[in-house]
């Protein structure tokens, strides 16, 4: 194998324009094969635009975009063959049936109706909905709908598997459920891509992931390079009354190597949380509850995103 | 890649998937909407059968009683003139159904289309697929039609079996056009209500259904004569009756034919700019 051939995924350069609008300014990406890649960025960001134009429904507007080693313009329907693709909206058919749903989905791949038939009872078995095979899919829960999405996702065995908020609105436990089946996966040779607002979810999920902003990657790295290239090892939260955080301010400003203001508290980015909050006590700042823990993905993503709100 | 791709699969089981030619790719959209009216059908047979078959009984044995057989009903006893004609405008109304709210809900609510276009199938082999079907509705609405209209002694001949294909050829030339026009509906779809007050129910009553056209003032004539139902009907008549001539024929086809294709074309732009942005 080729290094060529093991991107599976290589743009540069590439731009996505909605009239005016450039939601996707000339970014540049590669993609082995195997990884768990990510897009992280608030909305807006061009995340979406950018998974569309993987997945061969949206035409680019400038730059170069290889998949599967082909060009998704000339040869969309033989790349969507191998794809795998979860959107951020269902699109199952709610009227039928969880089987008949794999079923009639395997067929637009050009599946026997043996291979859809076998393919849709494997698949019910690792989206643990045997049990609900001939129920209607309108009434199932948010994270049964999201679990046969994926298992339909996979009904033509695909190399890539793109994945838009695939956890998006759903509770705990059946983020889990599918966390566990995506590692599953994972470790069964599939390259993953998926963007994603949570950022625990990216760091359970992502070898490497790239932050996007205004159309543009702003960072790019594993979770573990980005937290020590934009972050401290730890964060010391010093809590006050609302307001109160702010005569505390310049006490403590040179005890870290940055600080933050939020209305009720500071977070003090510091290579050790320990000896910071004994620094603070020194000084005679009295927070009313002290938080030390370790730097997250979330703080790298805030920094490079920015607090204010995006819509 | 063997290795690859029967590693992706959970179950062990590897699929070859590959993208199909066209005809198989529209195929395979009339098999998934096929695998929802298996289980629905039930609801559709009010609108599509038992309704046209209703206006049979109530005009064509209640009011027809009272007309007697003249010119103006080619000198058939009202039920045959009338019986030829439902079957098109039944045709041309279960169009108008199948080509509007099925088709928003399918790109809005349902999604179903931007589920289908993330496989191999393309936006126009996806719109072969969605009109082929709406045609093999409308086929098989019509031809129920016809048993039950021939149970009750209103048909005259075979020569309704033609009537049959120019009825549906009518139905798909109001379709496509209408499914188009649906594919550019970004609300809630408030104007289909006009499409059906203001276009289908006109149509129906002054097209030529249930009286010839040439008993209306002359200025509504060039308003019956671009529906396609009107067309539709005349070539249904005289299939039925047996009284087929050449150039007429002609005219009509080419018409419905027309307005069919660039139905078909303004559909086909409609689907691919909606759904590949």
């Amino acid at each position: 194998m080729t290094a060529a051939d093991s991107l599976l995924v290589h743009a540069s350069g590439l731009v996505k324009r909605f009239g005016d609008v450039e939601a996707v300014r000339g970014i540049d990406v590669g993609v082995r094969r195997g990884e768990a890649f990510g897009f992280l960025g608030p909305n807006g960001a061009g995340k979406s635009s950018t998974m569309r134009m993987i997945a061969c429904v949206s035409p680019r507007s400038a730059g170069e975009l290889r998949v599967l080693g082909m060009d998704p313009q000339r040869d969309g329907p033989r790349i969507r063959a191998r794809l795998g693709v979860v959107p951020q909206q269902d699109t199952l058919d709610n009227e039928l049936t969880v089987r008949q749903n794999l079923q009639v989905y395997g067929r637009y791949f050009g599946l026997s109706r043996d291979t859809v038939r076998r393919k849709a009872v494997e698949l019910m078995e690792f989206a643990q909905l045997s049990d609900r095979a001939e129920d209607q899919v309108e009434p199932l829960s948010g994270g049964m709908k999201r679990r046969l999405t994926i298992a339909r996702s996979l009904v033509n065995d695909p190399e890539l598997l793109l994945l838009d908020e695939p956890t998006i609105g759903l509770d705990p436990q059946a983020r889990h459920l599918l966390w566990d089946r995506l590692y599953q996966l994972r470790h069964a040779g599939v390259t993953l891509i998926l963007t994603t607002h949570y950022m625990d979810e990216a760091e359970q999920l992502c070898d490497r992931l790239v932050v996007m902003d205004g159309g543009r990657i702003v960072a790019e790295g594993s979770p573990a390079e980005l937290i020590a290239r934009y972050s401290t090892r730890e964060v010391l939260e010093l809590r006050f009354a609302p307001g109160h955080q702010r005569d505390a301010l310049p006490v403590v400003a040179t005890l870290a190597d940055r600080v933050e203001v939020l209305p009720d508290r500071l977070l003090l980015y510091t290579a050790d949380g320990e000896a910071s909050l004994a620094a603070v006590h020194e000084r005679d700042v009295r927070p009313a509850s002290t938080l030390i823990r370790r730097s997250t993905l979330e703080d790298v993503f805030l920094r490079l995103t920015g607090r204010s709100l995006v819509d | 890649m063997d290795n690859a791709s029967a590693a992706a699969d959970p179950g062990g089981t590897p699929a070859v998937a590959r993208p199909v030619g066209s005809v198989r790719a529209a195929l395979l959209v009339v098999e998934g909407l096929w695998a929802w009216y298996r289980r629905n059908w039930r609801a559709t047979v009010v609108s599509s059968v038992v309704q046209p078959v209703l206006y049979l009984l109530a005009l064509g044995f209640g009011f027809g009683s009272q007309v007697r057989p003249g010119e103006a009903t080619q000198g058939l006893p009202y039920l045959a003139y009338l019986a030829p004609a439902l079957l098109v405008a039944g045709a041309v109304q279960n169009a108008a159904g199948e080509s509007t709210h099925p088709v928003l809900s399918s790109f809005k609510w349902a999604r179903t289309y931007w589920g289908i276009i993330a496989t191999p199938i393309s936006p126009g082999q996806l719109v072969a697929g969605q009109l082929l079907w709406i045609a093999l509705r409308l086929l098989t609405s019509g031809a129920a039609y016809l048993v039950v209209a021939a149970l009750f002694g209103a048909l005259t001949g075979p020569g309704v079996l033609l009537s049959l294909v120019f009825a549906v050829l009518a139905g798909m030339a109001f379709s496509a056009p209408l499914v188009a026009y649906s594919a550019s509906v970004r609300d809630e779809g408030q104007g289909f209500n006009a499409v059906f007050r203001f276009v289908v129910v006109p149509m129906t009553l002054f097209a030529g259904t249930y009286f010839p056209v040439s008993q209306l003032p002359v200025w509504v004539w060039p308003l019956a004569w671009v529906t396609p139902l009107w067309h539709g009907t005349e070539l249904a008549r005289a299939a039925a009756f047996e009284s087929m001539s050449p150039l007429p024929t002609l005219g009509h086809l080419a018409y419905l034919l027309a307005v069919l294709a660039v139905g078909v074309l303004l559909t086909r732009r409609q689907f691919t700019r909606r759904l590949l942005v």
